[in-house]
């Protein structure tokens, strides 16, 4: 008799490892919002590996009941190259925070967007250092007050998603910790991506950078100044839905109208996951009159770099079959004595 | 004079019986004497002789024509004896400009021949190789002996019917200056024409051209009154052990080794490597070989190629870094993580000469202390040392026998010169290469991932996609009994006993050191690692000749030492370590075993001369 294995529970993908992060963290809500989406996604326990690097969000995967690496500060995008060329069966997340990803391993992330191996990529973005006690960070906004930065910030921020399309990655996302209704179909949707799907979450460090988000997370605010995206869909938003997205009049610029007499719905944009150019535009809205994007901003998938080595390292085997070592070592110039 | 037919030796010249002969061919950058010198190297091969190459070339790709920095040469030294070193001295310097007359010059013995290429030796080229008069009409070159051809007149001439314009004309000058030197040596020239009929098989009137300039090179020397200059001299081949030789260079012969090893545990390779001079050979030898389960990844950087092949290992593979001493310096942070998590890795160091950037394409042996010690905290992994090219297939096994059976990174030393020079070798039966099978674990029963076996002190390798052995490892330290993350205090000083006991223990499992020269009985013991193999075992075998009561030990194992090296030690008056260093494993050596041990070391980018070490045994034991 066979037996179907049950369903698995968001529970189920818990460690039996205390959580170690502050009380009232967004970590403990993506964390919560991975578990629950984790049994949606088909995929094994033993096949999962959550790959991070060095920061507060990088302890992740010794709460997630999966296989885990917890590697050094930056690199973790390099070590799950390698994880996932070694064994493309495994379904690769990795987790870093904006100063893993963003400061100390913007290389990594670069590459391994270019190259597009197939995993997932989470920057859990708090635009500040946690771990090491409260440091500005390459996304804090200019005049920043930290502990290094008495004075205030003096540098522009980086942004994840706009680095991201630079350095050709086909799939980029946003989300919010709170949003659990959003975060797990972000997550979903990632997943289901074959390439490298990167995700940054907006989330709150109660400690170091409580309420930096508030101008658009919060529940007073949020509809007016969130615009979450739907592909093929008009790209419209507000508490009442009467606000949308056009092209300005005489330039590459997105502004916002309110619908009514002058404008309607069918004057509003659609958003298109495939379209470069919006995207790159939805990337860069930041002006208090513009609302932030979430959702799925691009999405375009090509071949994935895993395939692609695995293509050729077939394409030696056919070419060269049962080529052996031996024959190698006993190729050229060989004489006898 | 054109000649297509081939010439047969002549037989009718006496010829001048060597024991062994050292040449360099010397040139600009684009003189193509590197592919002269292996052309060379193979056809003595042929001819039976032992021999030795260094080949020795500029930093920059295409240096100014005619500059002695942009001078790229390749020696060899061949004979019927054993030969061990590329040779301290020329007896034959071919110069195919100023500039390489320029530079070579004091390398040559007393006597020594010198073949010159008058063509080059413009008043512009002169100058430019920094003489203040032309060489050729003043007394600095005295007391060698002069071969002056217009080597580039006779090439222009010897091709012109292959209608080549005059730069690819003047092209062919190497291969008549080979043709010249295969005919002083008797050497056969049909594996080079072979050679060149199939490289220019696309362009057969270059191919031609080549071919008659080897040719008349080799015609000259026939009909050329030449003699009192120059004669043939016969170089009778070497007594070896039978079976099938092959030459090999030290890139090669790590490529294979690793494969090979790979093979005899039954992992795939994951090579994540950075291109960096002289290691890249590695990289671009195993990229051809995807078809041997070879995975090469070329990274964005130093950090990201090791991180790459810590992950490939984590996931089950046999993980592979390659870099030299610079880059090797990025990889810290992440050989400490290795080690941490014990997890399988070999870092090949190509060694250069250094700090910083260096002397990129010259040899050192500098960076011993970087493997022993070079990390942050108590970080103890396997220091393994490579002597000669062919060796560096037999310990590129070993290095992987190690990793796996007691899941640590290992460190590969080699260097510039073993990378790039080349031995006869014979090829071994791979049959005979002992198994040592891996199996990654899969019973879910009672485990933990830091659960060790008894004997090796290995951890247990759960690899990701094992249904029940989910767990999750990082660089934080981690419980003795469970795995997890552990900050208490005793645990820590339980760990790292345990990564050090690992290491230590390791001694159990190696050969005994043995001597290569003599015994304990002797006064006075030359101890070494590495390239300088060559020279210090010359060096000893001659002193012992002349009487000395000298001993040669040579280490393949740095850490650990074998478990009897300490007592090797104390039982001599004398111990001398030749380093290409300022003094590392003399320092190593003492700490460990407190013995009066005293550095030879030099740092000139270049290998010991066998005198330098004869005469340090000398002095020592006067002393």
């Amino acid at each position: 008799m066979n037996v179907q294995p049950e369903k698995l529970k968001a529970n189920d993908f818990a460690s039996d490892q205390e959580v170690r992060w502050c009380p009232g963290c967004g970590d403990y809500a993506i964390l919560k919002a991975l578990q629950r989406t984790m049994p949606d996604l088909g995929v094994k326990k033993e096949e999962v590996v959550f790959v991070s690097g060095i920061g507060c969000a990088a302890r992740f995967p010794y709460y997630m009941s999966t296989f885990g690496f917890h590697t050094i500060h930056g690199r973790a995008p390099a070590f799950a190259t390698g994880i996932k060329i070694a064994n493309p069966d495994l379904d690769v997340w990795v987790v870093g925070g904006d100063g893993d990803m963003l400061s100390i391993g913007g290389n990594h992330l670069i590459h391994v967007l270019r190259r597009n191996v197939n995993l997932q990529l989470l920057i859990f973005n708090n635009e500040i250092y946690g771990l090491t006690k409260g440091q500005y960070s390459p996304t804090s906004r200019i005049g920043t007050r930290s502990p290094s930065t008495p004075s205030g910030s003096l540098e522009s921020p980086i942004s994840a998603v706009q680095l991201a399309l630079g350095a050709g990655a086909r799939f980029i996302a946003r989300s919010l910790d709170t949003d659990q209704k959003h975060l797990p179909m972000v997550f979903s949707r990632a997943h289901k991506h074959t390439g490298t799907s990167l995700v940054e979450i907006f989330q709150n460090c109660i400690v170091y950078n409580d309420g930096v988000f508030d101008g658009f997370t919060a529940k007073d605010v949020s509809a007016e100044k969130q615009i979450k995206l739907e592909d093929g869909k008009p790209l419209i938003y507000g508490k009442d839905r009467n606000k949308g997205l056009i092209i300005k009049k005489n330039s590459l610029e997105l502004t916002s109208v309110e619908l009514g007499e002058k404008y309607t719905e069918s004057d509003l944009l659609v958003h298109n996951e495939k379209d470069r150019t919006l995207a790159n535009l939805l990337a860069s809205m930041d002006s208090p009159d513009l609302p932030v994007a979430v959702g799925v901003i691009y999405c375009d998938p090509i071949e994935t770099y895993d395939q692609l080595i695995s293509d050729q390292e077939k394409q030696a085997n056919e070419d060269k079959p049962n080529l052996k070592i031996n024959d190698i070592i006993n190729s050229g110039y060989t004489w006898k004595v | 004079m054109v000649v297509n037919e081939p010439i047969k030796q002549n037989d009718v010249l006496p010829s001048e019986h060597l024991d062994s002969v050292v040449i360099r061919f010397a040139g600009d950058s684009g003189d193509g004497m590197q592919l002269t010198g292996g052309q060379f190297t193979n056809a003595s091969a042929v001819a039976g002789n032992d021999l030795s190459t260094f080949p020795d070339f500029p930093a920059e790709i295409r240096a100014p024509v005619g500059t002695t920095f942009g001078v790229s040469s390749f020696q060899i030294h061949f004979g019927q004896k054993k030969i061990l070193t590329a040779g301290d001295e020329l007896d034959v310097l071919v110069a195919m400009n100023p500039a390489a007359l320029m530079v070579e010059k004091s390398s040559l013995k007393k006597g020594g021949l010198i073949i010159l290429d008058t063509g080059s030796f413009s008043d512009r080229n002169i100058k430019r190789a920094g003489f203040d008069t032309n060489p050729l009409n003043d007394t600095s070159l005295e007391g060698f002996r002069l071969l002056k051809i217009d080597i580039s007149g006779l090439t222009m001439e010897c091709v012109k019917e292959f209608g080549l314009g005059k730069k690819d004309s003047l092209r062919c000058k190497n291969l008549w200056t080979l043709g010249l030197v295969y005919w002083m040596y008797g050497r056969s020239r049909k594996e080079t024409t072979d050679w060149l009929e199939k490289k220019f098989m696309k362009v057969p009137n270059i191919a031609s051209a080549n071919v008659a300039a080897l040719n008349a090179g080799h015609a000259f020397g026939e009909t050329a009154e030449i003699s009192g200059d120059i004669s043939k001299y016969n170089v009778p081949a070497a007594k070896v052990d039978p079976g099938t030789y092959r030459n090999i260079s030290g890139a090669e012969a790590i490529a294979w080794g690793l494969i090979v090893g790979a093979q005899k545990c039954n992992l795939k390779i994951f090579f994540g490597s950075y291109p960096i001079t002289p290691a890249s050979p590695l990289l671009h030898i195993l990229s051809n070989l995807k078809s041997l389960s070879v995975t090469t990844f070329q990274a964005e950087d130093e950090i990201a190629a090791i991180c790459s092949a810590i992950g490939a290992s984590y996931a089950g593979s046999l993980g592979i870094t390659s870099s030299s001493g610079p880059g090797i310096a990025l990889k810290g942070e992440a050989i400490g993580l290795a080690i941490s998590t014990e997890l399988p890795l070999i870092i090949v160091n190509s060694q250069r000469a250094g700090p910083s950037t260096g002397l990129p394409t010259k040899t050192e042996q500098s960076d011993l202390f970087q493997a022993v010690y070079g990390r942050n905290a108590d970080a103890p992994l396997v220091v393994l040392a490579t002597k000669s090219p062919g060796d560096c297939f037999r310990v590129s096994i070993e290095a992987v026998r190690l990793a796996v059976k007691f899941m640590t990174p290992v460190m590969l030393l080699t260097d510039g010169y073993l990378s790039n020079s080349t031995e006869p070798w014979q090829i071994p039966d791979l049959d005979k290469i002992k198994e040592f099978p891996v199996n990654h674990i899969s019973n879910p029963e009672g485990f933990h991932p830091f659960f060790r076996d008894k004997e090796t002190l290995a951890r247990n390798w759960a690899i990701p996609g094992t249904p029940g052995l989910e767990h999750r490892i990082g660089g934080i330290e981690k419980s003795y009994d469970s795995g997890h993350i552990s900050y208490d205090a005793d645990n820590h000083q339980k760990m790292t006993d345990a990564r050090i006991g690992k290491i230590k223990g390791i001694s159990e499992f190696i050969p005994l050191q043995e001597f290569e020269e003599g015994d304990e009985k002797d006064e006075l013991v030359v101890i070494g690692w590495g390239s300088t193999f060559g020279p210090i075992n010359r060096a000893v075998f001659n002193s012992r000749n002349k009487g000395y009561s000298v001993a040669q030990i040579h280490l393949t194992y740095i850490s650990p030492f074998p478990k009897n090296l300490g007592d090797i030690l104390r039982s001599f008056k004398y111990i001398l370590v030749p380093e290409m260093n300022a003094g590392q494993l003399v320092s190593i050596l003492r700490a460990e075993y407190l013995v009066p041990a005293i550095g030879l070391n030099k740092v000139e980018g270049k290998p010991f001369k066998i005198s330098e070490i004869e005469e340090a045994i000398k002095a020592r034991m006067k002393g």
